[in-house]
């Protein structure tokens, strides 16, 4: 069935943009201090998150084809959907880390700032100098580059061969997939961890743990799985999806909530550990969250945690339309307001504010976001014809 | 109703009935045991029986004979201890987290490698117990009320969150084990002739009737079971994991350690269990059951997994230079280059760069390779615990202190005792216990069984197809013919008659689909 953007969608994504536009620029313009940090945190925290649900949406794609998943054929096509924001994730992505690196840092990245590196300088760290082999604009930038170059590939392999297959069918492409995200999950492994060093563990460029890698991937994990399950309730509900039945909308909720539990998980390891040893080089990352924005740091960790556990532990919860789009709500804005506080406080410190701009770019992002998905929706059969799971995944009952 | 795409492969091979299904797996159990069987059960009791004797020794004696020190406080005490819990943990993971993605491939494996979870954990559980020196007061592991002594537990401590979550999963996981195995009994109890075994299997059955009370109430338990043994998957081993890395030892105190020693006791626990299966798919002649493709899905989750642990090991490394710390640096500089190179490197070998072989199609549809590989992953795993304790402890902060750890003949006796017992628990539970779970096997015979699934005309009545199959499925998998896929994309008709007779475990498929 081919999908049409309604109009109703249309002015709902436009009004977004606009209003989201406008907040931007008033929020812009109306900056006391710190304006062009503060600007290019709030780009580099909404650039990142809608990037990252784009790559972990490709991601799970991979994931199911390397593990020969049946279920999930059915709502392929949201999957791909969106996947389909990474080129413009992406793009939004090389403009802001751009403009930072224009401005040496902007404060954000402070090693990329030459007077950190130079020991004739009285703001010379002997700590930053030390990382200097690696946190240097140009091998940051060879890393960024090759990381997205990566990605773009990748999807763009995953795309072409899923519409191949609807015209001509056999098991060739199948198989190819199965390697291909075999290879793409390899990649995966290496640069989930390195990106998130180079793109947010640098900006509390003191600081460092092993696992931080994990945790921002099982959070944007969360956050795509949430999305998938907007956009299929979305359809569903305008009845496009006849062949997506409760127990695939029941099985991408147990998603939702494994994911949840992953991130609490990986949250819970990290704080725990930094907390009992509680060594100077390490408390420091929670100890700024924590003095200045305790609420909004736990009040996330409750939210992203409590809210799945205990309203979509029962397996009615995750048949229930009404609740899945309610807990998926709150919970994508706790993963967002997890970004804001790594970015922002990471680079911000205590001076942030959250006005018109910090509620504005989210909104514009958020607005092109759900119309590129619809275009992308707009643009192939919502399922798949030929996949060879294909009736597997139409009987499938749970 | 539940279909099975035509491209993927068969679990069971060649025609079975349900019947089958149950002479197969109650024969060897039946029958008088092997010669083999009597060969191996002594030796693992003959070595099982001199780790006893090396533990009544330290009993006596008391842990100096160990080849501990002032510096190296901690080694193959700990090590070992780690080494089986790290084991202990492909049997959970098979029942619950692969039940919950419905990998219809565990139930080939999922009583013995459970069975096999057990067995590990008691043996990890030794090692705490005679490290306290006196057995008698293994009780004070617990938070017992003060009238009992005047000493209470430490709630701050790993160790002490081990004694809980430790025993939480033994009790869970034999909970889990033994439900399954209930229905089983209660099939051994009907076929059996002697009075002994027959009064024996029906008090292990609890009264089973196969009714559909019986059968609701097993699977409702089965699923609440499953739910409360996902978490414990994580919870074991990050606690374990915790017993280092609470610590402000450099080495040990890194916040990837709780998901990077899940990962990795995932990692062996799966090796194990490939060791024993491919012995025992032999020796009971179960290679209908338990054939090439679930050995290849076995090697993937330990290729994955290894590949998860090499991941980490990668990260701990950078950031040890990443941090500027320049403790951290050193660990790790010490593990690489000091005394103990041998073992790091040994480390990497085995367990970063052997499950890398796994990549190539024909090697991991090898047996003798992935037999070959599953036991040099579990000496790469031990070793990988070695280098973390031993490796951060040896170089204490004051290089007057630095020593080295050189382990005792005791230490070595107790270590090694405990694979003989392991083994002859393991046995036992081959010789007397079903070691497939038959009425599991018996939900996806229609689905997934090869004469049923793939071509029904071709295979009924080629009851003596045996071996030929490996090398059938091999084709069909690396040649995939689009039309002969397409043209039994609809379900076999067999399926339809044998409705009737899928009544009874309905209930079963639900569960496991849930």
């Amino acid at each position: 069935m081919e999908f049409k953007i309604s109009n109703r969608a249309k002015l709902v994504t436009l009004s977004l943009i606009v209003v989201g536009a406008l907040f931007t620029l008033i929020g812009a313009f109306t900056m006391e201090e710190h304006g062009l940090q503060r600007f290019l945190a709030s780009s580099l925290t909404n650039s990142f998150f809608f990037f990252a649900i784009g790559l972990l949406a490709l991601f799970f794609l991979a994931l199911q084809y390397a593990t020969e998943t049946a279920w999930y054929v059915s709502v392929k096509r949201m999957i791909e959907a969106v996947a389909g924001y990474l080129p413009y994730g992406i793009l939004f992505l090389i403009i802001t880390l751009g403009v930072i690196t224009l401005y040496d840092g902007a404060h954000i990245y402070i090693w990329m700032d030459p007077e950190y590196t130079n020991p004739s300088s009285h703001h010379y760290d002997a700590i930053i100098d030390g990382k200097s082999a690696y946190l240097n604009k140009g091998f940051f930038w060879i890393r960024t580059v090759a990381y997205l170059a990566t990605y773009y590939l990748f999807y763009l392999g995953f795309r072409k061969r899923s519409l191949e297959e609807d015209r001509v069918g056999g098991t060739a492409i199948h198989f190819k997939n199965y390697k291909k995200g075999a290879t793409f999950l390899v990649f995966f492994a290496v640069f989930s961890s390195t990106q998130t060093w180079d793109w947010i563990m640098s900006i509390d460029v003191h600081w460092f743990s092993t696992l931080f890698g994990w945790y921002v991937f099982a959070g944007m994990w969360c956050s795509a799985m949430v999305v998938i399950i907007l956009v299929t309730l979305y359809l569903k509900r305008l009845g496009y999806l006849p062949r997506v039945n409760d127990s695939h909308i029941h099985d991408i909720g147990k998603w939702i909530f494994a994911t949840s539990f992953l991130w609490s998980y990986m949250w819970f390891s990290q704080f725990m550990l930094i907390w009992y040893a509680n060594m100077p080089e390490e408390v420091t990352y929670y100890i700024a969250r924590i003095e200045d924005y305790k609420l909004m740091y736990f009040g996330m960790f409750i939210v992203n945690f409590a809210f799945p556990m205990l309203i979509l532990m029962s397996r009615d919860a995750k048949r229930n339309a009404g609740i899945l789009s309610f807990v998926g709500l709150i919970i994508l804005a706790g993963h967002w307001m997890d970004v804001y506080l790594m970015v922002t406080v990471g680079s911000m410190g205590p001076t942030s504010h959250f006005g018109l701009l910090e509620l504005g770019m989210p909104l514009l992002i958020l607005g092109f976001f759900i119309r590129v998905i619809l275009l992308n929706l707009s643009k192939a059969p919502l399922t798949p014809v030929n996949h060879p799971y294909l009736d597997e995944s139409i009987h499938h009952e749970i | 109703m539940h279909k099975e795409a035509a491209i993927r492969e068969p679990l069971i091979l060649g025609h079975k009935t349900y019947h089958d299904i149950t002479e197969d797996i109650c024969r060897p159990i039946e029958d008088k045991a092997p010669r083999m069987w009597y060969i191996l059960f002594s030796i693992a009791l003959i070595i099982g029986l001199y780790g006893v004797g090396c533990i009544l020794y330290l009993l006596g004696t008391g842990i100096g004979v160990w080849g501990l020190n002032k510096t190296v406080n901690w080694a193959w005490d700990i090590t070992n201890f780690v080494w089986w819990v790290g084991i202990g943990h492909a049997g959970t993971l098979i029942s619950a987290v692969l039940l919950l993605f419905r990998q219809r491939w565990r139930m080939a494996i999922n009583r013995s490698a459970e069975a096999m979870t057990i067995f590990a954990v008691f043996m990890a559980g030794i090692f705490p117990l005679i490290h306290m020196g006196r057995l008698w007061m293994g009780y004070f592991v617990f938070p017992l009320p003060n009238q009992f002594g005047s000493l209470w537990v430490n709630f701050n401590s790993p160790l002490l969150w081990d004694v809980f979550a430790i025993s939480t999963y033994l009790s869970v996981g034999f909970v889990f084990w033994y439900i399954g195995l209930i229905p089983d009994f209660a099939t051994l109890r009907d076929r059996a002739k002697k009075p002994v075994s027959k009064k024996m299997y029906s008090i292990l059955s609890f009264g089973w009737s196969g009714r559909a009370k019986h059968w609701n109430r097993f699977e409702l338990v089965s699923l609440v079971l499953a739910g409360l043994a996902t978490p414990l998957v994580f919870s074991v081993h990050s606690i374990v994991s915790f017993d280092f890395a609470t610590s402000v030892i450099p080495g040990w105190h890194t916040t990837i350690f709780p998901p990077y020693f899940v990962a990795g006791a995932v990692f062996s626990g799966f090796a194990m269990v490939q060791t024993l299966m491919l012995i025992m798919r032999k020796a009971m002649n179960l290679e209908a059951y338990i054939h090439t493709r679930h050995v290849e899905y076995m090697n993937i989750v330990i290729m994955v997994t290894g590949s998860i642990v090499g991941t980490a090991y990668i990260t701990e490394l950078f950031i040890s230079w990443y941090s500027g710390v320049e403790y951290e640096g050193y660990a790790f500089f010490n593990r690489a280059t000091g005394p103990y190179w041998w073992a790091y490197w040994s480390m990497m070998t085995c367990n970063v760069i052997s499950p890398q072989l796994m990549w190539f199609r024909k090697l991991r549809r090898s047996l003798l390779f992935t037999f070959i590989i599953s036991i040099v992953v579990n000496i790469g795993m031990w070793f990988e615990r070695y280098v973390i304790i031993v490796t951060s402890l040896h170089r204490d902060y004051l290089p007057s202190a630095w020593s080295m750890h050189y382990p005792s003949n005791i230490d070595i006796g107790i270590y090694v005792g405990t694979i003989g017992l392991f083994f002859v628990f393991f046995l036992l539970f081959a010789r007397f216990f079903p070691v497939l779970p038959i009425a599991e096997l018996k939900t996806i015979l229609k689905i997934s069984g090869e004469s049923y699934k793939n071509a029904p005309d071709h295979h009924h009545g080629h009851d003596d197809h045996g071996h030929g199959h490996h090398a059938h499925a091999e084709e069909k998998h690396t040649a995939p013919a689009a039309p002969k896929a397409e043209e039994h994309t609809s379900e076999a008709p067999s399926s339809d008659e044998s409705n009737e007779e899928n009544k009874s475990e309905e209930g079963t498929t639900d569960s496991e689909e849930k």
